[in-house]
């Protein structure tokens, strides 16, 4: 439904994918608002009144999906005449904050793409708080520590970033992100985009009964393609000194939240600054070893070395009875290359085994190309377990039990 | 407008208003009973079915999912709401109110279109007797009953015109209706398709989709119809129509979807090893989709007829979308192009419009049905795979018309009686075929199990989690 309140819009969109074009909605709609061209079948949003004439009538159940979208800007005809299938609800149409800043619900939308559609938290994590700082009335931290994660000669400056909050209330949760404001205008005179970063700390703190938080920031030199570039949030996070302020805005993400019920596991796979909420998981669990909770946890880490690799040296001293770590290097000098996908395949019936077991949670976070290395890779696992992933990976989307945020 | 279920035959066209028809159709009730528990699904009596019944004819009435044993299903006779001063919109009484009583001189003609369309309804239910013993899923079972049942209503409506507008000649028709038998050889049904076997899923999923499309579009045609009560009827009958088209459409795809993944899992397009592996290979699935395909192309009728111009001009039979086509609807002096052999070859001549009209319905089904197998090409596309399904030419395997005279080739060329005997395995479905897809055919009937030759559907019915239990069994 519109709501003027918030200018969202629940926007009533056809699944291409499901749809088999017999007619039956536009036939049926009263008002006219259904139409179609040799592709697709489509909603005008300037004409849909919303009175669900059509959902019943509908076959395949195509008809029935909603998308909150800005109203100003709903998906027009065109684009869904252009439609292969249905774009990803983004972080608007988790019915979580109607009022997001753009840049949040771009980022999440992309981020969270490798899920495949709408997923759930797990059932037994603590509810966030999202959205408490906007862009009008950020909070204000201060900068309490500043190190460099990376070894000395490592090709990538990784760093350990701790906020102060002080007197100001900032609740997060593991695998929540925060939006950095950088301070000054772009080259076009406005102010700059804001950055989400992952938190890197459990949620009582890096430092417990503080109120402050951690990040783990690559200074970025270069882009995607390695072109050099210089990135403005990052360079700006990693030159920050004690006692510097911060604009920070959010906390956001409603769905990447680590289960809390005793005897969950946490299956985790993560590449470079992808660590961040892995760490933080996994020192909130650290944190609760004498609780004797149980579960496991298992870690794929990726990097280039060792050396490249945050949180390395902390990493190696936890027990292995604790947390089960497969590293991946992939640029040891005169050892073939290694990904995350390659440890998962030596791991099969572990692997499998995790998949298959209802308590266990799976996170993905980290660069964009280890999605599919590490989809196939969980195919494999499993055929060679004799299940089969195509079945499996909805049932761990629709218990909340599969999460990816990767850039 | 609702449908009163106090009736012993649900209705919305105030059956009880007229004690005389009413008592006819309560007599031929029992026989429908009758035929359904001789001819209808096998070994279900017992059984819960999560069915979608009509409560009413608006939208929001008329999808009410609830568990029915199949015998006790509402079958009844709905029209959909009248439209005020509707017209006749084609032909020579184009512009006249549409009759609401069948014209004396058109009695005839109309009565043969009626029967012949009422006649292709219990014709499939008995093609598809057997096949919930061998249900991929109770997912798929369901679906297979909701078409059976479906059909049985849509008998129903066909009955329903007999008796209420045809006196005696209808009720005769009626009972004849119920007396034939699919295949049998001494009293087949009208139309060649519907003798037919279904005997399997892939074949099912294939006349879902084929022939039931080509269903649309003949109900399509005579909801355009000048007589009113058979327009409203096929109107209303459209609309439950789309669910088979659904479970054909979604049924190919999915055994095509589970195909392909086991081609890129394994690596491999060789037939006899993804044969081995449990699935249908695309060659396969390609020559059914032909088989499915031409028989359907036949049952349009002869290229040219005369029939077809006097059932347009007579207003009976319209055309596709007719009061969306932008011409004068009366066709006197327009062509249409139809496909004649001459000199042993295939070649496109002008026929005049009235007489093109199978023709012209023809060649709309065939944008329709090469959309769908796009859509199948999707899903082969998405895996990675290259592949294509393809619709054969229209002239292909056909049985019916002056291209039954020739042999012809899925890509539109005449071949000689050798070149077909030669290659026709290649592209229609041998013994071997079928009898590999039949070896794949066993019951999975576990809420969420589906047979290893197909995928899990995408979404449930009424949004039921597809592991739903959606035949119970007593």
């Amino acid at each position: 439904m519109p709501d003027p309140a918030f200018g969202v819009l629940r926007q009533h969109l056809i699944d291409p994918e499901i749809c088999i074009r017999c007619n039956t909605c536009e036939e049926t709609c009263p008002v006219g608002a259904v139409s179609h061209d040799a592709r697709n079948y489509v909603v005008d949003p300037a004409k849909c009144n919303f009175c669900n004439d059509c959902i019943a009538p509908c076959p395949t159940g195509a008809i029935d999906n909603w998308r909150s979208v800005d109203k100003a800007k709903p998906y027009t005809l065109v684009e869904q005449l252009g439609w292969d299938a249905l774009p990803a609800p983004t972080e608007v149409a988790a019915g979580t904050s109607s009022e997001l800043p753009e840049d949040v619900a771009r980022i999440t939308a992309t981020a969270t793409q490798g899920q495949g559609g709408d997923v759930r938290p797990p059932w037994s994590a603590a509810h966030p708080y999202v959205n408490i700082y906007t862009l009008a009335k950020p909070a204000i931290a201060t900068v309490s520590g500043n190190f460099r994660l990376t070894a000395a000669g490592a090709s990538s400056d990784i760093r350990h970033i701790v906020l102060d909050f002080g007197g100001t209330a900032f609740p997060v949760l593991e695998g929540q992100t925060i939006g950095i404001l950088p301070p000054g205008l772009d080259a076009s005179g406005k102010p700059h985009h804001l950055r989400l970063y992952s938190v890197a700390s459990p949620r009582e703190g890096e430092r417990p009964r503080y109120n402050n938080l951690a990040l783990t920031v690559k200074r970025v030199n270069e882009d995607h393609d390695g072109r050099p570039v210089v990135g403005v949030a990052s360079n700006y996070l990693c030159d920050l000194r004690k006692g510097d302020p911060v604009h920070v805005v959010g906390p956001y993400g409603t769905t990447f939240l680590m289960p809390n019920h005793p005897g969950s596991s946490l299956l985790m796979v993560c590449t470079g600054t992808g660590s961040a909420p892995m760490r933080a998981m996994t020192e909130r669990r650290r944190r609760r070893i004498a609780l004797k909770e149980g579960g496991e946890l298992m870690l794929f880490f990726g990097a280039r070395a060792e050396g490249e690799l945050p949180y390395f040296g902390p990493l190696l001293k936890l027990p292995r009875e604790f947390i089960d770590i497969n590293f991946a290097f992939s640029r040891v000098p005169g050892e073939p290359k290694r990904y995350v996908q390659d440890r998962i395949r030596e791991r099969t019936p572990d692997v499998a085994r995790l998949l298959e077991d209802g308590n266990c949670f799976v996170y993905i976070c980290g660069l964009k190309g280890m999605e599919q290395g590490v989809d196939e890779a969980f195919r494999d696992a499993c055929r060679r377990a004799g299940t089969d992933w195509d079945r499996l990976l909805p049932e761990l989307r629709a218990a909340g039990r599969y999460h990816v945020e990767t850039y | 407008m609702s449908i009163d279920y106090s009736e012993k035959i649900p209705n919305n066209v105030n059956l009880a208003s007229n004690k005389t028809l009413q008592r006819a159709l309560e007599h031929w009730q029992p026989e429908f009973l009758h035929w359904w528990a001789d001819m209808g699904p096998e070994g279900t009596s017992d059984v819960d079915v999560y069915l979608r019944t009509a409560i009413s004819v608006e939208p929001k009435g008329w999808a009410h999912f609830d568990y029915v044993k199949m015998p006790d299903y509402r079958w009844g006779i709905f029209l959909a709401p009248a439209e005020a001063g509707r017209r006749v919109n084609f032909g020579a009484h184009k512009g006249e109110p549409a009759w609401q009583e069948v014209p004396g001189e058109y009695r005839a003609n109309l009565r043969r279109l009626i029967v012949t369309q009422g006649d292709t309804e219990p014709a499939s239910v008995e093609q598809q007797r057997h096949l919930g013993l061998t249900c991929p899923s109770l997912y798929d079972l369901r679906n297979l009953f909701q078409v059976n049942v479906e059909e049985g209503r849509h008998l129903w409506a066909m009955v329903y015109l007999l008796h209420a507008h045809f006196g005696r000649d209808g009720r005769e028709e009626a009972e004849a209706l119920l007396e034939r038998r699919s295949g049998d050889a001494d009293n087949p049904r009208i139309l060649g398709a519907f003798n037919e076997k279904t005997p399997d899923w892939l074949s099912f999923f294939m006349f879902t989709f084929f022939t039931d499309r080509d269903g649309k579009y003949q109900l399509c045609s005579l909801a355009e119809s000048g007589f009113d009560p058979l327009a409203r009827t096929c109107r209303f009958m459209l609309t439950e129509e789309a669910h088979h088209m659904f479970v054909g459409e979604s049924g190919v795809g999915r055994v095509i979807q589970r195909t392909c993944e086991t081609m890129v899992a394994n690596r491999t397009d060789d037939p006899a090893r993804l044969r081995a592996l449990g699935v249908i290979d695309l060659a396969t699935i390609q020559r059914y989709l032909n088989f499915h395909f031409s028989v359907t192309m036949d049952l349009f009728g002869s290229d040219v007829s005369s029939n077809a111009a006097t059932f347009y001009t007579t207003g009976l039979k319209g055309r596709f979308d007719e009061t969306k086509i932008a011409d004068d609807h009366i066709l006197a002096g327009a062509t249409y192009p139809v496909l004649e052999v001459r000199d042993g070859r295939l070649a496109t001549v002008a026929a005049p419009a009235l007489n093109a009209l199978n023709e012209k319905l023809r060649d709309d089904y065939v944008k329709d049905a090469q959309a769908g197998i796009e859509r199948w090409n999707k899903i082969i596309e998405k895996a990675g795979i290259a592949v294509r399904l393809k619709a054969p030419h229209k002239a292909f395997n056909r049985k019916i018309g002056p291209l039954s005279t020739v042999r012809v080739d899925p890509d539109g060329n005449v071949v000689a009686e050798a070149d077909w005997t030669h290659h026709h395995l290649q592209w229609l479905p041998s013994t071997a075929d079928r009898a590999f897809v039949a070896s794949l055919m066993g019951r999975v009937a576990e809420p969420g199990k589906f047979a290893n030759w197909i995928a899990p559907p995408a979404r449930g019915i009424n949004n039921q989690p597809i592991a739903f239990d959606y035949v119970r069994f007593n």
